[in-house]
């Protein structure tokens, strides 16, 4: 078979509607306080994004995104949190120049783990690296051992768990429950005031772009071929010689440096990070924005991000009752009824609409030549 | 225009006969504020709040959805019953209080975003609200940013004081030195078992029960302190672990629904509360209805409020409450702090004669409130209250019976010094 | 620490602690046994399994209500009453459960996982608009509650003995029901083989849904039992959700035996090491050992071979 294109018309497409929306439509039409939701939405788009990969195309569903996302979002919040407390910012503590938190834990000495961090380059790298290393070592032991499915989503899980417990439990060296908070500058750069948000939003979008940019190429490139074969059916892969494990880890890693990117950019954005974002509860609920994007869809996850949490953000202001009601029903729904998400509704019935208005002749092919949705029409990947 | 005044004047003083007794003790400090007319807004607001010639706005941000809900819903309803009586009573500054409510959704960063709706968008004049401490210290960078004012309800860990948070919960020192003071001259209690839900408040305040037992109390010791995740269900290893140890105190600071469990499982192993002496500091009225009260009864709680307190404020809050939110609701520790924060705010207002968030922060220290369900309170310099601490027994009814209170106010002390 | 005790008093310590860990396993299997038996024989997780426990300990709580209220002199043997209706409750609510929604993902277990998820979240929201946010206090008799004096310096809780009683019964009911009943071979003929279980003329659905609605009726019944030792409110299912995988998973999915086992080892682990260290870093270390060794014998520790 040929080598496909890097970009599929459909891609250019749906990169430049994508364009149009984040970086034109939304910074016009909203105050800095909505676009900076919007940024806080976008990096969960991040976890969103990598679950596509890992799931969406090699189905193998993590319930431990969070980790990643935290551990990316710690990493940045230690960061900032060492450049806050300057030795002048902190006079007042009995140990000058450590954080606030461990002041009061009686440590009167900056951890050795804590220590790089006072570098940005170091902690950039810590972000990309740490996470990355930690999901090689969980995919490498299960997936070699062939693990998948449900073990996998359920140790997942329980890691997510046990992260949690650890920082809430070590809150002398973490921040404990109440997180790491009262962040303030980046390299002396205020990232408290509007047009620092604004700044941080643009710079966010940059990244997503990357991110949406790398897994488009993973998508079309061999890999990404193997990865859908693989889940479709894995034995087959395996028998024509493919190291089926490595490619899982791949995706799998991908995955978590992605979710770290997310993190790491939302401490930037919402000023601090706390655990809550590491647990089980979160982790799925990344989950539920890939599903209703479309498990298999790279743009589908990031508008399922963004429908997700404004339908949160605006039922929960008027109906907070009916929200978890409201996000059972999509649970539900998105299994149920459409399981290739709102890629599926745009697919088979928005897309031919179109198709039909612009070019009655052409709509058949340009159908079937819309790479992003991927070619599995209907059902969600066997197990 | 003179028959608005007219009507400025008589309508509060018919709805205050119309309100009945309930809250007739809280308005009686009041009857000058009430009456006079409306200074004009100009005058009251320079910097731009949501404050009108007839109204001014507030927000409410707690968690009504999410595992806080539990927790938190008697704060909101305090907050709206304070608000119900200040405008029954004439309002704030001859303006009535608007109030504009949020979920927090025990979610932070939620409460943060939430925070800056109601400072931003809605330019609260003021905000009651938040419950953890995690909560707090989200919306803490929000509320120094953009000006707000914050009154908080939560008895917690201290260690902070911002210009723009009233704290009217105690701050630890406040709630466990009295308590200490009292087991160890009454009961005898020469050896504590430190119990906590492995968070920030329970080890901070063990951490200052621990510095207190062993350098404040004659030949006092510890003799094991332990802390279990949050939601633990398990308590039978440390049980047993006090059995071995027979302390003459548990000292417990356990939360949530691990509390409940604790409780049922103590009693189950045959740990007799009206033998063993347990002290905790953070099982209200609100936690017994959960845990059931032949669990807990014997067991002595420090604090500074109890629903059963025998004074006339309280008896009208207890019935005001009551008749607003249903004979069965229970009022807590907390309830009744978050009560006093529209009415600090609206004093503190009154005070400084303006809604403008700098003069109402400067005119804070000092301001008294002699209407308060715990009796008087005044706001000490570093935004705590001065309160009384109380020690009050659990019976099966699950209220608490009063065995004992401070003489004086204790006063708040965020950054306890030889406590850290 | 134990410098100070008498060899009797540390004795009767250890007697009550290895008692702590017996009681710990009871409720480790009763609460995984609604859950292995739905995910072993049918392959679903329902992560919905701590809110039918849930449901079930509210029916115990209105049956106490009612019977405080109607019947007061039946009042100290209201609890078996309670534990049947908040067995047939959750049994119905998980059967239609499984009609409404499980039978439509056959051979999707990560689409059950989450569509199960939504359901627990629906049910948490519903429980907090019937019973409010707060927790309610389940009331027991007299008898259930204290403790029984074996000798001078032992004593076990009387609600821990009743659980493991429970626990006793509940088990071996099921594996009679599941090894020796004309029922329980045509749900494990539709495990090994469903098209020819189908053939043969079992209506599997219907098996399908007697399975799902056993599991959810038996969390009902630990929902109940554990009004003893726990909190009920909307959101206490939840305390127990990673407890309850990690038991069934650990064990190995498709045998009774695997989780017995796994409950077994996992409370004793915990409970002693709870006894020498904090309770936050044994639950920690107790996780971790068990993702560890999943990890290096990821089928579990006693796993049917069963083909794919």
């Amino acid at each position: 078979m040929e080598s496909p294109r890097f970009l599929s018309r459909s891609d250019v497409i749906g990169l430049a509607a994508l364009a149009l929306l984040l970086v034109v439509i939304l910074p016009l039409s909203l105050d800095v306080f909505r676009l900076n939701l919007v940024a806080k939405y976008l990096t969960y788009a991040f976890v969103a994004l990598g679950l596509v990969l890992c799931w969406g195309f090699g189905g193998i569903l993590s319930l431990g995104q969070g980790v990643f996302f935290g551990l990316g979002g710690y990493g940045m919040a230690m960061y900032l949190k060492l450049e806050a407390s300057s030795v002048e910012n902190t006079k007042i503590q009995s140990t000058p120049g450590i954080p606030d938190f461990m002041d009061w834990n009686q440590i009167t000495q900056l951890p050795l783990f804590w220590q790089p961090f006072h570098s940005l380059t170091l902690t950039i790298l810590a972000i990309l690296i740490i996470p990355a290393f930690f999901a090689y070592l969980v995919g490498a032991a299960m997936f070699k051992r062939r693990v998948g499915g449900v073990y996998f989503a359920i140790i997942t899980q329980a890691i997510a768990a046990i992260l949690t417990i650890l920082i809430i439990g070590q809150q002398g060296y973490t921040g404990g429950i109440n997180g790491i908070t009262d962040l303030r500058t980046l390299k002396g750069w205020d990232i408290r005031p509007d047009h620092a948000k604004v700044v941080l939003y643009f710079v966010e979008v940059a990244f997503l772009f990357g991110c949406i940019l790398l897994a488009l190429f993973v998508r079309h490139s061999k890999l990404g071929r193997i990865l859908v074969a693989m889940r479709e059916k894995e034995d087959r892969v395996r028998f024509s010689g493919y190291s089926v494990a490595n490619f899982k880890i791949f995706a799998f890693c991908l995955a978590a440096m992605f979710a770290a990117i997310g993190g790491a950019m939302f401490t930037l954005n919402v000023g601090f990070m706390s655990p809550s974002f590491v647990g089980i509860v979160p982790s799925i609920e990344m989950v539920i924005y890939t599903a209703v994007g479309g498990r298999l869809s790279i743009f589908g996850a990031i508008y399922g991000t963004l429908l997700v949490n404004f339908a949160k953000t605006s039922l929960s202001e008027s109906f907070p009752q009916l929200w978890l009601f409201g996000l059972g029903a999509l649970f539900i729904a998105v299994v149920l009824i459409f399981p290739n998400g709102l890629a599926g509704i745009w697919r088979d019935h928005v897309q031919p609409l179109i198709d039909r208005m612009i070019n009655k002749r052409k709509s058949g092919s340009d159908h079937h030549n819309g790479k992003s949705f991927g070619p599995i029409a209907d059902g969600a990947p066997a197990e | 225009m003179a028959d608005e005044k007219d009507q400025g004047l008589h309508s509060p003083f018919r709805r205050k006969l119309l309100m009945g007794m309930a809250a007739l003790p809280a308005m009686t400090m009041l009857p000058r504020t009430s009456f006079a007319q409306a200074p004009a807004t100009a005058a009251v607001n320079t910097t731009g709040l949501a404050v009108t010639d007839t109204e001014v706005t507030v927000g409410i941000l707690h968690s009504i959805t999410g595992t806080m809900a539990i927790s938190e819903t008697g704060s909101v309803q305090a907050e709206k019953l304070a608000i119900e009586q200040i405008n029954a009573s004439g309002g704030v500054l001859g303006r009535k209080i608007k109030f504009i409510q949020e979920d927090g959704a025990s979610d932070w960063p939620n409460f943060a975003e939430k925070a800056k709706k109601l400072l931003v968008n809605d330019k609260c004049a003021a905000v009651m609200g938040c419950w953890t401490s995690a909560s707090r210290k989200a919306v803490l960078p929000v509320f120094e940013q953009y000006n707000g004012m914050l009154y908080y309800p939560t008895f917690y860990e201290g260690l902070e004081q911002s210009k723009n948070v009233i704290y009217t919960g105690q701050e630890a020192t406040q709630q466990i030195i009295a308590g200490l003071d009292w087991v160890n001259k009454t009961k005898g209690a020469k050896s504590f078992y430190l119990l906590g839900s492995d968070y920030i408040w329970p080890r901070t305040s063990n951490k200052i029960a621990r510095k207190h037992i062993e350098g404040h109390l004659q030949g006092c010791k510890v003799v094991g302190e332990e802390y279990f995740p949050l939601g633990h269900t398990q308590f039978n290893s440390v049980i047993n672990k006090i059995k071995l140890t027979k302390p003459d105190v548990i000292y417990a600071i356990i939360v949530g629904g691990s509390n409940v469990a604790f409780y049922k499982q103590l009693k189950a192993a045959g740990i007799d509360l009206s033998k063993q002496t347990l002290l905790t500091i953070s099982v209200t009225e609100d936690e017994i209805d959960g845990i059931g009260g032949e669990n807990i009864a014997g067991a002595y709680a420090c604090m500074k409020y109890f629903q059963s307190l025998d004074n006339p404020n309280n008896k009208a809050f207890v019935a005001a409450f009551k008749k607003m939110w249903g004979e069965k609701t229970v009022i807590g520790d907390v309830t009744q702090a978050a009560y006093l924060g529209p009415w600090l705010w609206k004093l503190t207002v009154e005070k400084a004669g303006s809604f403008d968030i700098d003069k109402v922060a400067a005119a804070s220290p000092g301001v008294e409130f002699k209407g308060a369900p715990e009796g008087y309170v005044r706001v000490h310099e570093n935004h705590h209250l001065w309160s009384k601490t109380r020690v009050g027994k659990a019976k099966l009814d699950g209220q608490y019976e009063l065995v004992y209170e401070t003489a004086d106010l204790v006063e708040p002390d965020p950054f306890p010094k030889g406590y850290q | 620490m134990f410098g100070d005790y008498s060899i009797g008093d540390l004795g009767a310590i250890f007697a009550m602690q290895g008692f702590a860990g017996l009681i710990l396993f009871s409720v480790y299997v009763l609460m995984a046994l609604g859950l292995a038996i739905i995910f072993g024989q049918m392959g679903v997780i329902n992560m919905a399994h701590g809110e039918f426990m849930i449901l079930g300990a509210y029916v115990t709580w209105m049956t106490s209500n009612a019977f405080q209220t109607y019947l007061p002199a039946l009042f100290p043997g209201y609890f078996f009453v309670a534990m049947i209706l908040a067995f047939l409750a959750s049994g119905a609510l998980g059967m239609l459960v499984e009609w409404g929604l499980i039978r439509h993902l056959n051979r999707r277990p990560l689409d059950t996982l989450l569509a199960t998820w939504g359901l627990s979240l629906i049910l948490q929201q519903a429980y907090r608009s019937i019973f409010g946010a707060r927790e309610v206090g389940v009331e027991l008799p007299q008898w259930m509650l204290g403790s029984k004096q074996i000798t001078d310096t032992i004593e076990v809780p009387i609600n821990g003995i009743f659980v493991m009683c429970l626990t006793f019964l509940i088990t071996a009911a099921v594996a009679y029901v599941m090894y020796k009943s004309r029922w329980g071979r045509q749900v494990r003929a539709v495990v090994q083989n469903r098209v020819m279980a189908g053939a043969v003329g079992i209506n599997t659905e219907k098996v399908d849904r007697y399975t799902f609605g056993l599991g959810c009726g038996i969390a009902g019944v630990a929902g109940s039992a554990f009004t003893m030792i726990g909190s009920t409110g909307p959101t206490s299912g939840q305390l127990y959700i990673v407890d309850t995988f990690l038991v069934v998973v650990f064990g190995g999915a498709a045998s009774l035996f695997g989780t017995i086992a796994s409950a077994f080892s996992i409370s004793q682990a915990q409970s002693t090491m709870e006894f020498f260290m904090s309770g936050s870093m044994a639950k920690v270390l107790t996780l971790l050992a068990i993702v560890a060794i999943l990890m290096m014998r990821p089928q579990g520790l006693f796993a049917l071979k069963v083909r794919k």
